[in-house]
């Protein structure tokens, strides 16, 4: 199958049903109980600093367990996998010391990987084919909020600093393989507008075009995200981008996550999508949720109505996967509902006129 | 339909105000953001922002004024215009705004491809457009060439560049009329003329404009501008204009401005044929100066809804939850009725109807409604007389006040808590349902028995603590012997609709079980059973539910478990030698009886009494919420009111005890009290759950309470509490209750709730503090508190960290709590009154929160030994925890 041909078929499995993504990544990775010269490997040996935590460098020397994992959540019936490449951005890795080249690497790198065990699934599988998402996530710095408890308004990082970084793992990911892009935990909306006019200005520049999925996250109970906006708000200020999906992921389990998908169902004229934690983590930092939990919640949603792609964030295993798999299977997709058209901004509230 | 106008801020914009282009200019950005603040709360819908001045670096004072406002969430919660004629100031804007801002403006004035370049960039940013009536020409002023000007760049965005055109605003420039120049007279009418155009032939663009041009010949004379204002956009709005930059808060409502001035500025706007000697621009500069002295209109008085017929008065009372009129109200529709009950069933229930839709609609917010349901209960206590006085007639006459049904209510036997319940029933009382409420503590037999005399059609169980959904099993096993044929519903804290499905539905076959999650689902759940038509479907989706979920729990958790032997062995390590236990200040018990509570006032925890009215939301930030910031503000000031009432009338007395003992943990999971100091007398024994979920990495053990008291030779003690604030509050909530107010019963409720949780708080710091002494320069704020930053903890037996209840028996005996507060225990381990906290106290660093999770059978088995009793008592006790179904 061609890129063109995958990227049709995901959206025609769109239509169809209720397609799934993986789960966490970081806990699965946690349980191999790797050590620095895992992380290390041979390329960075003699690296300055500490190089153990930095999961994404194990696109480039443990890939043998990334792909274990990539096939661990497809075989658990994950429709769309992750690359391992959440903080793979010059600014991110700034705090490994590692250059713009190793970022391409583990990006470009991450790519293949999660293509090729794609690929030896969709070979088992061909009724089921099987997608790599690149995974942007929002960086340790942000565009929206002050640096400074002194200074409301400094920032560590520029929006055009961001947009670099966003461009050069946006650009890697694609030439990398992967069938579409996944920015996701998104604490500030406004990080996520670089990335989106990243992906944007590099299409214009004649990059293929992929399609783009929008996960925010809600980051309490307040209902809003670390930035502040609200659901409504978060959709007004992306949708620019005419996003294959948006969505919420991280930081709340299903059942404190539910309202804030039920608004952005309510009100996104595209697909919708969800992975919340395995619950709210307990005293020990460790979450709970058993899978049979997590997927008696995400079928609830999907029998309402409410969502197109599921899957897992922190705390969620292929265990997790496999079982909401099988509960959202033959459940009919949430169906796109038509919005009157309308002048629709957005503060940290949404503003409509119709 | 009244067309809607969005009205901008102009205020933060340097090339209309002076004040702000002087505060800008200094550099005094906190003062700048105050101008914006101002606008917001004066109602601006969206700001502008524009520093095109010459004097300033534009594009470095919208950087820095954005990035400032984006920390002023009051301010930031609308979106913003970036008004600039430099597009390199727009840019910087656009790089600081994560919301969706509009851009103010791009035009055709340099060509089509820089129009296009600069638009395309708006969509990648994510902006919607202002696009100035301006070409390669110059700005449009007749009608004709706006028209054009903004049909062509329309095309070339949404047929070129793929502009959404909802994202377009065109500005066909207004400018000033009544200049003495006499082509400048029809100046208002081209602009409403093209508006009226554009919003029929170009599909979704919006219309927006700088109002203040249009009068810009009468400046220094406010008044008589702010006329020119309000006429000059009476019909642009009218036309279609959608938008404008305009100080809307000082515009004079169109039909109060005297007659005379509105006509001269009518023919001046409208460009009419003139009407008196002198040209309509003259006639108004001769008679200007009149009304330039002109006061602003007086306030008007907010009782205008007194003014209409009754049965508006009646809805608005209870949609707003006003009493003040509303027995004067009631006996007028009494008057006017041919029967009192026509009141209930006519404009009350009409009320409540809008009421219950707005409810449903999420536009209410329960304290509302339950104001709401006050209300309707003493309209409906003012009727009863007459209602009683008419009774034999009408029951001659065969008629009677019909309910929708009827429910009974309880809490289960042992449990005392009852806000959730009251709250349910206080919505279906709003929805026109007969509600029996048995109260709390109430036993099986009575229940039945009390449903069976009524004849309800439904019975609902509420309960907060686990023992109580035994009990709830066993009421539902009761129902099926004894034949019920009616619907058994479940709610309350503890109660999930796993377990409903697993344990009690099984239980009972002769209809359904429901397990309703909040009191915002009652009323459909409700209404469903009651539906003959609604019914079948309703029990069947819900028993396949119920089914799904039973078979996902069967198929359990697969997740491996230590046996107790190892989970034993990677016990919590403490070194106790390192950090030794340190001796509290006394041994014994120390009673605080009565507490102070006005020390407890500052101590309470507000986030719990608003999602106790199912309001979620963290304080202070939810006074402010977008969605329930009213409803809740509303609340808050009532309860801040109650509390006064509360402390200075004295409702309640807050009680306590404190103990400590020399104390060591035995190797069995026990910690083991002494009389005194030798050690060698054990008076009573704690005994703990160890946790048995597979720990596998390094730093992760299977932690139990004992874990944080030395062993044996190590000298170490322990402490105890127990306190309640809710000596009177059965009394205060009954006698709310008995006047119809069940908002201001759950209200008391609530508030000693919160004042015992104080309590709990307040005594705790003490402890560390003083009492026991270990954390003597302790000095944490009210958050850090909240957020349990301090040394030691409190455990509360029947929580996570021991979730067996019964062990406050141990508690309460070694505190003779019963008689030092007043305090009991009922048979299923709720404490009364129910405004109570008790737990231990550990004072070690190392001690934390954790939960037990669940446990094997293993444990059990050794839990039940060291208890006394049989397993199957200990597995009754347990239940929630079990790991494995019980034979």
């Amino acid at each position: 199958m061609t890129r063109a041909e995958r990227i049709a078929a995901l959206k025609a499995a769109a239509k169809e049903r209720i397609l799934v993504l993986d789960g966490s990544w970081g806990v699965m990775i946690q349980r191999r109980g790797l050590e620095e010269a895992d992380f290390l490997g041979e390329r960075f040996q003699g690296h300055k600093g500490q190089m153990k935590g930095n999961n994404d460098i194990l696109c480039l020397t443990r890939p043998d367990i990334i792909s274990d994992l990539h096939d661990a959540y497809y075989a658990a019936g994950a429709d769309i996998s992750e690359t391992n490449t959440f903080s793979a951005t010059t600014i991110a890795q700034d705090d490994y010391h590692l250059d713009a080249q190793a970022c391409w690497d583990i990006n470009f790198e991450g790519a293949r990987l999660a293509r090729e065990a794609a690929d030896r699934f969709t070979a088992k599988e061909p009724h089921k084919p099987r997608f790599a998402a690149g995974s942007i996530g929002p960086l340790n710095k942000m565009l929206s909020m002050s640096s400074d408890v002194n200074d409301p308004g400094a920032r560590l990082v520029t929006f055009d600093q961001v947009y670099e970084a966003y461009r050069q793992q946006i650009k890697a990911l694609n030439e990398g393989g992967v069938d579409l892009y996944l920015i996701e935990t998104i604490t500030d909306t406004l990080n996520c507008k670089a990335a989106l006019k990243a992906i944007m200005d590099l299409q214009d520049e004649g990059l293929e075009e992929l399609p783009i999925w929008i996960s925010g996250t809600i980051t309490d109970r307040s209902g809003r995200t670390l930035s502040g906006q609200t659901a409504e708000a978060f959709w007004n200020s992306v949708k620019h981008a005419k996003p294959f999906a948006v969505g919420f992921n991280c930081a709340l389990g299903a059942d404190l996550m539910r309202p804030h998908i039920a608004e952005l169902s309510r009100v996104a004229d595209t697909l919708v999508a969800a992975y919340p934690n395995a619950g709210l983590p307990n005293a020990m930092g460790q979450y709970d949720e058993q899978p049979h939990e997590t997927a008696h919640e995400l079928h609830e949603w999907a029998k309402d109505g409410i969502v197109n792609i599921v899957g897992g964030c922190c705390g969620t295993t292929p265990d997790h996967i496999q079982h909401v798999a099988e509960e959202v299977a033959g459940v009919p997709p949430r169906p796109i509902p038509e919005r009157p058209k309308g002048l629709r901004l957005a503060g940290l509230e949404p503003f409509e006129l119709i | 339909m009244t067309p809607t106008f969005i009205n901008i801020g102009e205020r933060t914009n340097v090339t209309g105000s002076a004040k702000f282009k002087k505060l800008i200019v200094a550099g005094d950005y906190a003062a700048a953001l105050d101008v914006a603040r101002q606008q917001v709360e004066a109602g601006a819908q969206v700001i502008d922002i524009n520093m095109d001045e010459g004097l300033l670096d534009a594009v470095v004072a919208m950087r820095t004024f954005l990035n400032l406002l984006a920390a002023e969430p009051d301010i930031a919660r609308v979106p913003v215009m970036i008004d600039s004629s430099k597009w390199e100031v727009i840019e910087a804007g656009l790089k600081c705004v994560q919301g969706k801002a509009i851009v103010n403006s791009i035009s055709m004035k340099e060509g089509e491809d820089i129009f296009r370049h600069h638009a395309r960039e708006c969509l990648k940013y994510g902006a919607a457009v202002v696009v100035m009536a301006f070409d390669e020409v110059g700005q449009a002023d007749t009608a004709a060439r706006k028209v054009e000007i903004c049909t062509r760049a329309y095309n070339i965005l949404v047929n070129e560049v793929g502009f959404p055109p909802e994202d377009i605003i065109f500005d066909p420039n207004i400018f000033a009329v009544a200049t003495g120049i006499e082509e400048h007279d029809n100046y208002a009418v081209d602009f409403i003329e093209a508006v009226r155009v554009i919003k029929t032939t170009l599909p979704y663009a919006r219309i927006s404009g700088g109002v203040s041009n249009v009068s810009f010949s009468f400046r220094g004379n406010e008044p008589v501008r702010r006329a020119i204002h309000s006429v000059f956009l009476y019909y642009a709005i009218r036309a279609g204009m959608d938008m404008g930059i305009v100080n809307a808060g000082d515009l004079p409502v169109y039909d109060d401005i005297d007659p005379e001035l509105r006509q001269a500025v009518e023919d001046v706007i409208l460009n009419r044929p003139q009407r008196h000697n002198v040209s309509n621009t003259e006639y108004l500069v001769d008679i200007a100066p009149k009304y330039k002295g002109e006061k602003g209109q007086a306030q008007v008085v907010n009782l205008v809804w007194r003014e209409g017929p009754v049965a508006e008065r009646l809805k608005h009372a209870l949609v707003n939850g006003i009493t003040e009129f509303i027995e004067a109200d009631t006996e007028e529709a009494r008057q006017q009725a041919e029967r009192p009950l026509h009141v209930i069933e006519g404009p009350l229930m009409a009320g409540m109807n809008v009421v219950g839709d707005l409810f449903g609609a999420g536009k209410m917010f329960l304290p509302q409604v339950v104001k709401s349901a006050r209300v309707m209960k003493q309209a409906v206590a003012y009727l009863m007389p007459y209602m009683e006085a008419e009774k034999e007639a009408h029951v001659a006459a065969g008629g009677s006040y019909q309910a929708a049904g009827k429910i009974l209510m309880a809490t289960v036997k042992g449990d005392v808590h009852d806000i959730g319940k009251n709250i349910v029933g206080v919505v279906l009382q709003c929805n026109n349902y007969e509600v029996i409420d048995l109260g709390v503590m109430v036993p099986a037999d009575r229940i039945l028995a009390e449903a069976k005399e009524h004849k309800v059609d439904m019975i609902g169980l509420s309960g907060l603590i686990t023992p109580s959904l035994d009990e709830m099993v066993f009421v539902a096993r009761e129902m099926q012997r004894t034949g019920f044929e009616i619907p058994l519903l479940i709610g309350g804290a503890t109660t999930s609709k796993t377990h409903t499905a697993v344990k009690i539905e099984p239980g009972y076959h002769n209809d359904q079980v429901v397990y309703v999650l909040d009191a915002s689902r009652a009323v459909g759940v409700v209404s469903q059973l009651l539906s003959e038509t609604d019914k079948p479907k309703f029990v069947a989706d819900t028993k396949a539910d119920y089914d799904k979920v039973r078979a996902a729990y069967g198929r359990g958790d697969n997740k491996p478990r230590s046996d107790l032997a190892e989970a034993r062995s990677k016990h919590f390590p403490i070194d106790f030698a390192a950090e030794k236990p340190v001796a509290p200040s006394f041994l014994g018990l120390k009673t605080f009886s009565p507490y102070d509570l006005n020390d407890l006032a500052d101590h309470i925890d507000w986030t719990p009494f608003f999602s106790t009215w199912e309001l979620a939301g963290r304080f202070p930030d939810i006074l402010t919420d977008e969605i329930v910031g009213e409803a809740a503000t509303a609340l808050y000031a009532d309860a801040q009111e109650m509390l006064k009432r509360i402390l200075e009338e004295k409702w309640y007395t807050a009680s306590g005890v404190v103990g400590f003992w020399p104390a060591n943990a035995d190797e069995h999971d026990d910690i083991e009290v002494y009389a005194d100091e030798s050690r060698t007398d054990v008076i009573a024994k704690f005994h703990t759950l160890r946790q048995q979920m597979k720990k596998t990495r390094e730093g992760q053990y299977n932690t139990a309470l004992s874990d944080f008291i030395a062993p044996k030779g190590t000298p170490d003690w322990i402490g105890g509490f127990a306190v309640t604030a809710g000596h009177g509050e059965l009394e205060i909530a009954a006698k709310f209750k008995a006047q119809g107010d069940d908002y201001n019963a759950i209200l008391a409720t609530a508030l000693a709730d919160r004042l015992a949780e104080a309590f709990a708080e307040a005594l705790h710091k003490k402890v560390r503090r003083e009492l026991w002494g270990y954390a003597a320069d302790e000095a944490l704020g009210l958050e850090d508190l909240i957020g349990e930053k301090y040394q030691g903890i409190r455990p509360a037996p029947g929580y996570p960290a021991q979730p067996d209840h019964t062990e406050k028996w141990t508690l309460f005996d070694l505190l003779e709590a019963r008689s030092r507060t007043g305090m009991e225990l009922t048979e299923s381990l709720a404490m009364t009154p129910p405004a109570s906290v008790s737990g231990l106290y550990f004072a070690h660093p190392k001690a934390h929160y954790f939960g037990v999770g669940k446990i094997e059978k293993d444990q059990v088995e050794d839990y039940a030994r060291r208890k006394g009793w049989a397993v199957d008592e200990a597995e009754r006790w347990l239940s929630p925890i079990l790991n494995y179904i019980p034979s």
